[in-house]
Parts: structure tokens; sequence; C-alpha cells
């Protein structure tokens, strides 16, 4: 099984994506988690103006037969989130990396995005984390 | 703990892209390729395959078969006819359930029986323990795969491969000694999803031929394979009860809604009678109620039912249904407390959910 992992995106090690644009950066859930997933039917998603704090837990996401936290990458403020969903989670699946994206949050600290995986990185760790 | 047991079937789920999981001490699919809400889509409105291998078989035959079950089961197996299928809890002398079971009776001295995989080996001990009369009891379960094949197109797809005139044989019966493209099976019109179907038994060393005939026949009937998952979410919609949720040792019939199949009047004492007398004399502490989310949000099992505030139950099976696309559950709540309000609230992540009583079962097939 190969995932689609997109160059000039940073990851994280909860399978979370994000994308710099400007001071904003855009969360999302990479291809390997709505996969593992399944048909995603039900997000929580944080208020907008809500701080956020790296590594903490910030949106749910539940498919048929699981649920889901999505942690925060990143300190911040949320700016904008994909209201979408709430009507039509199962975008996530279709399109994880464009129209599934799930919220935004005003970037802080740019440092906190180097410690993210770039795409090679992430590549190697799902390549690990299939083999256990 | 050991590992988890494959059915004959493993390869074939490998092939088809299954997810596997472990699942009461065997490997199975919870979903394949298409995902769980094709598949239950694709068994409402065609048809589709599951491996069941791991439900456990038991043989219970001898002159006095009949008495001896008759007071293991709450149902009354009296009346069944030579060839029918019983549905019966197993209950211990409190009431609390050991298992639901199929009962299939061959004739007065001869029964088979289907129980939970995860109570196999317990069911079995129970029966022995409870032994009385010239009775032989016998674990088949490991030589003995199952495949249901579910759906409305299921007649059609199985008639292919049998000279046995299916239409003939009625909901909840079954025949013995049926050669399935040439495979010795017992084929019972029954299933867990709530729509028409067959299970099919056969030994393991037929079960691949057998498997292999019904995907080939199933082909241009656009036969699909079903996995754990959708099977659960089917059953659901059916409000068809799992043991562990909607029963269990401290959950009795009685509060599952249950009472049809218990026969409290059954002349032959039976284990449990007693107490579900009581119980029904003293009134309910719980009923299982059917649910459906006003606001969006799951229901998972586990997640306390608040009216007004007040913890009255819990959900004890939940899930979004493809079928209805709506969010629905079996609640096991205070009658009482259930039935002075119109609305209750389910506690998801410690946030109340909206949600409304609606009647079980939430899907019902149209018979033709």
């Amino acid at each position: 099984m190969t995932y689609k992992v997109i160059d000039g995106l940073r990851y994280t090690k909860k399978h979370e994506w994000v994308r710099q644009e400007g001071g904003v950066a855009v969360v999302g859930l990479c291809d390997y988690a709505q996969d593992k997933l399944g048909e995603i039917v039900f997000v929580e998603l944080p208020a907008v103006g809500a701080a956020v704090e790296a590594g903490k837990s910030v949106a749910v996401v539940e498919s048929v037969k699981a649920v889901a936290d999505l942690y925060s990458p990143l300190s911040g403020t949320v700016t904008e989130i994909n209201e979408v969903l709430f009507d039509q989670p199962e975008i996530i699946n279709r399109d994880p990396y464009g129209e599934g994206w799930v919220y935004k949050v005003g970037i802080a600290d740019e440092a906190e995005l180097d410690h993210l995986m770039d795409k090679a990185a992430y590549e190697e760790f799902i390549i690990k984390e299939e083999e256990e | 703990m050991s590992e988890a047991k494959k059915t004959p079937f493993y390869e074939k789920h490998l092939v088809l892209q299954g997810k596997m999981v472990d699942y009461s001490g065997w490997q199975l699919p919870v979903q394949y390729s298409k995902g769980l809400v094709e598949e239950v889509h694709v068994t409402r409105k065609k048809a589709a395959i599951f491996d069941v291998s791991h439900m456990g078989e038991f043989s219970v035959e001898g002159k006095d078969t009949e008495a001896f079950l008759q007071k293991m089961v709450t149902n009354d197996i009296s009346k069944a006819a030579n060839g029918a299928v019983v549905y019966s809890l197993v209950c211990y002398p409190d009431g609390g359930v050991v298992d639901d079971i199929l009962i299939y009776k061959v004739n007065s001295e001869s029964f088979f029986l289907v129980v939970n995989a995860a109570n196999t080996d317990k069911d079995f001990d129970w029966f022995k323990e409870n032994l009385t009369g010239e009775v032989k009891l016998k674990n088949l379960s490991p030589d003995y795969a199952q495949v249901a094949l579910q759906g409305p197109k299921s007649e059609a797809i199985l008639q292919q491969l049998t000279s046995e005139f299916l239409s003939g044989m009625k909901y909840y019966h079954f025949t013995k000694d049926v050669a399935v493209a040439g495979v010795n099976c017992l084929v019972s019109r029954t299933g867990y999803t709530g729509e028409d179907g067959f299970e099919i038994f056969c030994l393991n060393d037929d079960a691949l031929k057998l498997w292999d005939a019904v995907w080939d026949a199933g082909r241009k009937k656009d036969l699909h394979p079903a996995g754990l998952g959708a099977r659960d979410v089917l059953r659901l919609e059916a409000a068809m009860p799992l043991y562990g949720h909607e029963l269990s040792k401290k959950i009795t019939p009685l509060n599952a809604g249950l009472e049809r199949f218990v026969a409290l009047e059954k002349t032959v004492p039976f284990n449990g009678q007693e107490a579900l007398k009581q119980q029904k004399q003293n009134g309910l502490e719980h009923r299982l109620y059917g649910l459906e989310m006003i606001e969006r949000g799951v229901p998972r099992e586990g997640y306390p039912v608040q009216a007004g505030g007040r913890e009255i139950g819990w959900i004890s099976s939940g899930s979004y249904s493809p079928t209805l696309d709506k969010f629905i559950a079996m609640a096991l709540l205070q009658p009482q407390a259930a039935g002075s309000v119109n609305e209750v609230a389910v506690l998801i992540r410690n946030r109340p959910y909206r949600a409304k009583f609606t009647k079980l079962p939430f899907y019902r097939r149209e018979k033709l």
C-alpha cells in the first residue's frame, strides 16, 4: 500500500500535515491517516479565535468505526475552520491535502515548523509504522 | 494469549485487500477495499459474502436432547418443526445471559447449535456442566467453516449452485446435506443483517471450493465481500442484539427487549426462569430503546445518556447508519425516566448532544 505524500508540506508523527501560507499554517489529515480511519462521518472543529498549543488535541475526526484526535502541530490562534466538513466530512477521505483541509492557525513561532518532518522523513516514518 | 486463528478464507481476505483485525481470537477482515459504507449498501441492495467461520457450532444428540435443551434455553423449542431454526437466549439462574444462540432442529433427538465466537468455549463448558439424560454434546467449531450470503440477490446467486429448491426454504428454516457446487453443506435461510440471505456451513476442507463457487456465481450479480464492520452496522440497523453490548451476564433478555424469545410460562423449568419472572414482576431497571441523533454526533458504546441533566443509562451500540444516513444507537435506559421525556442527551466527550426516541428496528426490509 502506498500513501500520497506531498512535497513542500510539513508532517507530524500523528499524521497531520501543515502548509505554510505566509503567516498562517493550514492543517489537515494525511492520506495515511484517512485511509487507516476509513470513511469519515463526523468532525469536531475548534472555534475560530481559540488558542491552540502544539501537541494538544484541537479537533476530533470520527469514522464509522473509530475516533481520532487531531493534535495541533503548532501553537497559535485558530483563524479559520473548514465549515464544509460539518456536512461533508467525507471530503477528507476524497481530498485530504486539498479541499479536506481542517483548520488554519496563525503562526506564532516559525521555528516550530522546523520540528516537523519533510516529505522524505515522513515517507520513511510511515513505512516504519506500517512494518509494526 | 495464543495467536489469533485463521479461518480457511484467510488468504482470500488478503487478496481482496481486507483490513485484518483480531476479533474474538480470530483474524478477520473489518472491511475490504471499497470500504464499510459501500459494503453496507451492497448488502441492502444486491448481495455480500461474509466469512463468519469464527462462529461456534455444537451438535447435541440423543434420546433426551430436547428435554435437555428445553432446560437450557429460554425459548420453547417443543413446538419447532423439524428443519426450523429457533433464536434463543441461554441464561444463568439469575437471568443474566450466557449467550444468544440459534437452535437448528433436525429432529427431537438431533440439534445443531450456532453460538457466538467469543462465547464458544464458555458455552460448551456451560452446556457440559448442565448435561442431563442421554445426550451427546460435541463441539464442531474447529472443523466447520461458515459463509453468510446476504442481500436480496442471495437466492439468485445460490440457486445457480444447487438443485435444492431455495424458494421453498422459508426464513428461519434450514436443510442439511445440501450439495452446493458439489460441497456437502448445511444451508439455512438466516442472517445477521436484516436482509434475506443464507448461512452456509461446511467442513473446513471444502470451504475454499464453496467460497470460489459462490464468488463466481455472484460475479454477474455484483456480489461484494463484506467485513465485520459492515456486519456490525447492518445488525445495528436491524436492531439485532450483540452479546457484550445489548446482552451480558448483567443484562437480561428482558432488559434487551427480547421477551418474545423467553417462554416465561414454559412448563419445563429452564435456567433463569424464576429470576426473569421476578424481574418482570418487579419492573425493569433498564430497557432497550432506539435513539436517533438530532444534533450531528456519533453515539458510541458506553456513552452516558441523560434526561433533564440526570444520567438515565448508556449507549449499548451506536454508529453512523449508511442506509438511513443518520446517527443511530440502541441504549439501555431507565424506563420511567425515558418515558417521561421526548428527548434525551447523549454525552459525547462530556458534551451533551440531542437525540430523540425512534422505533426499533431502525431499518426493516420490504418483504416481497
